[in-house]
């Protein structure tokens, strides 16, 4: 009898063998997505859930991941500059409808920007620098005829900027209608669109478990029904998890892979990689409220103290590419000159000329293995030319505590642009003309204590520069003059690396998480 | 006098348990509060505007003082209501239903396996006592104890999921099950039997039994040495020899004259085992991507997400204090001196 329990027990354990592979019609893919606080497109402001809202979603116009550089139609299907460059008109695509049905009208598209700033949450501040106020919107977005829709900003900026702020994750166009039915407690549907859809866009929300899972399903009333039938969005937080999930054939695609792991898949043929340059630039930046920092011998010095080959080639290799610009590559104007490399014999000349010895400093870094693998290393070539560098530790939210109150001396940090478009990096790292306490700004600039009338002057003629082509210009000056001249060492831009089983076709990442789609893939 | 102690005992007791987790919310929260970490930033990134960042602000009702803060989450909890989570977004209340359950699956059957095995083992090694057997589960205990368990959870699912098929890989159920089946309990074999979808609950207990076995060896590393103890220190005792000159076989020694006497002390060490399980078990969550509740509070910590920390606290101390209480009632039965 015994025996036989015995027996029925390890067959019942035997048969239990899983060779699971994914199911046909859907996209399996395995990522970190503990970052998604909303998905509500007034409200999301993380990666994860910005690449989310980009396939639910249509603002009027929107970027192509498959080509970055140009503007495309998104629910309006073409746009005509004003002659005073002070406005837009935007004819609607016709017979556009929501995933509900619903007709896409003007007053969803006056409705989806005026909730964004009634709202007023973390991503509001990218349409309310237009000029637009919860109570002027109205007036700002017009409709003249049906199916047309006039906007206006105020404020002193091309249209070229304009568009790029539109195609923002804030100019998402939601469906009123549907919208209000959900709204509770005049929370304008916020509590609902946290976890349903009201979109356009190639999917729709089928179900999302914080943490857990994020399940897109085609939907079908879009203009391009995409090609696969469902996309399976998995938080798989540890690398190596991932690795094996993609070897067993139960994920399409993984996301988070570190180098160990992507050496381990390179002999695999059943598993494609490839690489993605990401928005994000990292760079160390001194704090000006420390008089001991200010000496621009010092910044000068450091620019040849970071062993960045070491970084990108051994240490992070594959996760980190050597940009030394504030615009990362994929950006229109990026500087992709790097005249810098390790050298410590001309930075201990460099601090010898300026009088500077015996420098020490704290260094504020987040105590991921990223940031601290990069941090151990400046730290040590540092030391070659006598520069102390004291390590300081934290989480995420507490480095971010601390930079925001300035009361950090160094710090090693990264900035990813708030949405495709160089004024977001160039506002960052070239523009701060109050630098009072009270004058807070998100801005590397203003935290760091950095006072610069004059290239912030520059920034805003580059800001206001119609033509694309003369922008770009403008802003590879600002990125050299910040290069050789500033308390900012940029040193690295991130890279994403993934792996994709063989089969699947037409994946592309954009350097932004806006720049994510899944309705080209097939599988 | 003796007949009111039931109802007096009860009330005492309902007392200290309110005390407790008075105390343990306080601590917690004072903890929380004592964190160098602005929630704010969580709720609107840190690129928000100043107004932007003030509304959250006051709507997270941070501007108030900090006592105010305290006294207003606890009525509110008392009430039921355990705030909202920053970082989900949810009613904590509704988080805590969505993470708990898995845990709790995982956290069952792995004390379940640790009882089976190392109960009988840790008496084995009593009765083998300094012999080989003995000196063998002695080294399968220290292992236990030593080798850490994400690299021992990663081995097993390149063995057992990867290489070998036997057993689901990461996360609670294949993907093509889990949205089909109704999240009615979040236990993933109680819903699949709900929905009568053998195939569905087959697969769940695919993905459980490889975390819930290295739970259990954990938990038996722990409960065979323990059982060892307090069975070798009953072996030495008359009424074991008593039993032996009488003629009965070991294994009744063991189990019918040794094991009610150290059944008490056992179950406390089960109960406190089943209790650190039940917290969660954050390296093995996060291994096997488990939705439980060690990373949901884990997370919630580094994000300074206070209202999520004191209901996932809230809730572990309650398991504390519920399994303390079970097994003192427990050996209250079991004890015939405690009994008069």
């Amino acid at each position: 009898m015994r025996t036989r329990i015995c027996a029925a027990l390890i067959g019942t354990l035997l048969s239990l063998s899983a060779w699971a592979a994914t199911p046909k019609d859907t996209l399996v893919v395995a990522k970190n997505i503990d970052d998604i606080v909303s998905l509500d497109p007034a409200e999301a402001f993380e990666f994860s859930s910005g690449e989310v809202v980009a396939n639910i979603y249509e603002p009027l116009v929107r970027y192509d991941p498959q080509d970055p550089t140009k503007l495309k139609p998104g629910l309006a299907s073409s746009w005509k500059p004003a002659a005073d460059g002070k406005s837009i008109e935007f004819t609607l695509r016709k017979n556009a409808v929501f995933e509900s049905g619903n007709p896409v009208r003007a007053e969803d598209v006056l409705f989806s920007y005026q909730r964004v700033l009634r709202l007023n949450k973390a991503p509001a501040f990218i349409l309310a620098q237009l000029g637009w106020t919860p109570d002027n919107i109205a007036q700002m977005v017009r409709q003249p005829a049906p199916g047309t829709l006039q906007l206006s900003w105020s404020g002193d900026f091309g249209p070229a900027y304009v568009l790029n702020v539109l195609a923002a994750r804030p100019g998402a166009i939601v469906d009123q209608k549907l919208v209000l039915q959900n709204e509770q407690a005049g929370d304008l549907g916020n509590g609902w669109l946290m976890r349903n859809s009201a979109g356009s866009g190639p999917y729709k929300l089928k179900l999302y478990k914080p943490k857990e899972v994020v399940l897109l399903e085609a939907n079908k009333q879009a203009a391009n029904p995409p090609k696969t039938g469902s996309v399976l969005i998995k938080s798989i937080a540890e690398p190596a998890t991932q690795r094996l999930l993609i070897e067993s054939g139960d994920a399409d695609i993984v996301r988070d892979l570190g180098a160990d792991q992507i050496d381990a898949l390179k002999s695999r043929n059943d598993i494609r990689l490839e690489e993605f340059p990401a928005a994000a630039v990292h760079f160390v930046a001194l704090n000006l409220q420390n008089d001991k920092l200010r000496n621009p011998a010092i910044w000068e010095a450091m620019r040849y103290l970071i062993d960045y080959d070491g970084i990108s080639k051994q240490l992070l290799r594959g996760q980190m590419r050597i940009h030394q610009a504030f615009l990362p590559v994929g950006f229109a104007g990026a500087l992709t000159t790097t005249p810098y490399k390790l050298d410590p014999e001309h930075a201990k000349a460099i601090l010898a000329k300026a009088g500077v010895n015996g420098l020490e400093m704290d260094m504020d870094v987040i105590n991921s293995p990223r940031f601290m693998d990069m941090a151990q290393s400046i730290q040590a070539s540092m030391a070659k030319a006598g520069i102390k560098v004291n390590l300081v530790p934290g989480t995420g939210s507490q480095v971010i505590t601390r930079y925001r109150a300035r009361k950090h001396q160094a710090i090693l940090l990264y900035w990813g642009p708030d949405f495709y478009d160089p004024h977001s990096n160039a506002k960052s790292f070239a523009y701060n003309v109050d630098n009072s306490d009270g004058a807070y700004q998100s801005t590397t600039t203003w935290r760091n204590s950095w006072l610069i009338p004059e290239l912030s002057a520059k920034t805003l003629a580059a800001l206001r520069e119609a033509d694309p082509a003369k922008r770009a210009t403008l802003y590879q000056g600002l990125q050299k003059e910040v290069q050789a001249n500033s308390p900012f060492i940029i040193g690295f831009q991130e890279q994403n690396r993934v792996a994709l089983r063989s089969n699947v076709k037409g994946y592309v990442q954009g350097p932004v998480a806006d720049l994510v789609q899944y309705d080209g893939v097939t599988k | 006098m003796r007949r009111h102690a039931g109802p007096l005992a009860l009330l005492r007791w309902g007392i200290s348990l309110v005390l407790m987790l008075f105390v343990l919310l306080l601590v917690t929260f004072l903890i929380g509060k004592a964190a160098p970490i602005d929630p704010v930033l969580q709720v609107v990134g840190d690129r928000a505007s100043p107004e932007a960042y003030q509304e959250a602000r006051h709507r997270l009702g941070l501007d108030r003082p900090v006592y105010e803060q305290f006294a207003r989450y606890v009525a509110n909890a008392a009430r039921g209501d355990l705030g909202r989570s920053t970082s989900t977004g949810r009613p904590v209340g509704e988080d805590l239903r969505q993470y708990f359950p898995a845990t709790l699956e995982l956290a069952t059957l792995g004390i379940a396996l640790g009882v089976l095995f190392g109960v009988p083992l840790g008496m084995l090694a009593a009765h083998q006592h300094n012999r080989w057997i003995d000196q063998l589960l002695r080294l399968v205990g220290l292992l236990g104890y030593s080798v850490p368990v994400f690299w021992l959870g990663l081995v097993g699912l390149l063995v057992f999921y990867a290489k070998l098929g036997w057993v689901g890989g990461p996360g609670r159920l294949d993907d093509i099950y889990q949205y089909t089946v109704d999240s009615w309990s979040n236990l993933v074999l109680v819903d699949t039997l709900r929905a009568g979808n053998a195939e569905a609950f087959r697969n769940g207990l695919s993905h459980l039994v490889l975390p819930a076995a290295l739970l259990g060896y954990f938990s038996l590393a722990y409960i065979s040495r323990m059982t060892r103890a307090f069975f070798l220190e009953e072996l030495s005792k008359e009424y074991v020899l008593t039993a032996r000159v009488k003629g009965a076989s070991e294994l009744r020694v063991l189990v019918r004259h040794v094991l009610p006497n150290v059944a008490a002390p056992l179950l406390t060490v089960i109960a406190l085992s089943y209790a650190v399980l039940l917290e969660g078990a954050v390296l093995t969550e996060t291994v096997f991507s488990w939705p439980g509740i060690g990373l949901y509070i884990t997370n919630a910590l580094f994000s300074a997400d206070v209202s999520a920390v004191l209901g996932g606290t809230l809730l572990v101390g309650l398991c504390f204090v519920l399994l303390n209480t079970l097994t003192d009632v427990f050996g209250l039965l079991m004890d015939p001196r405690a009994r008069t």
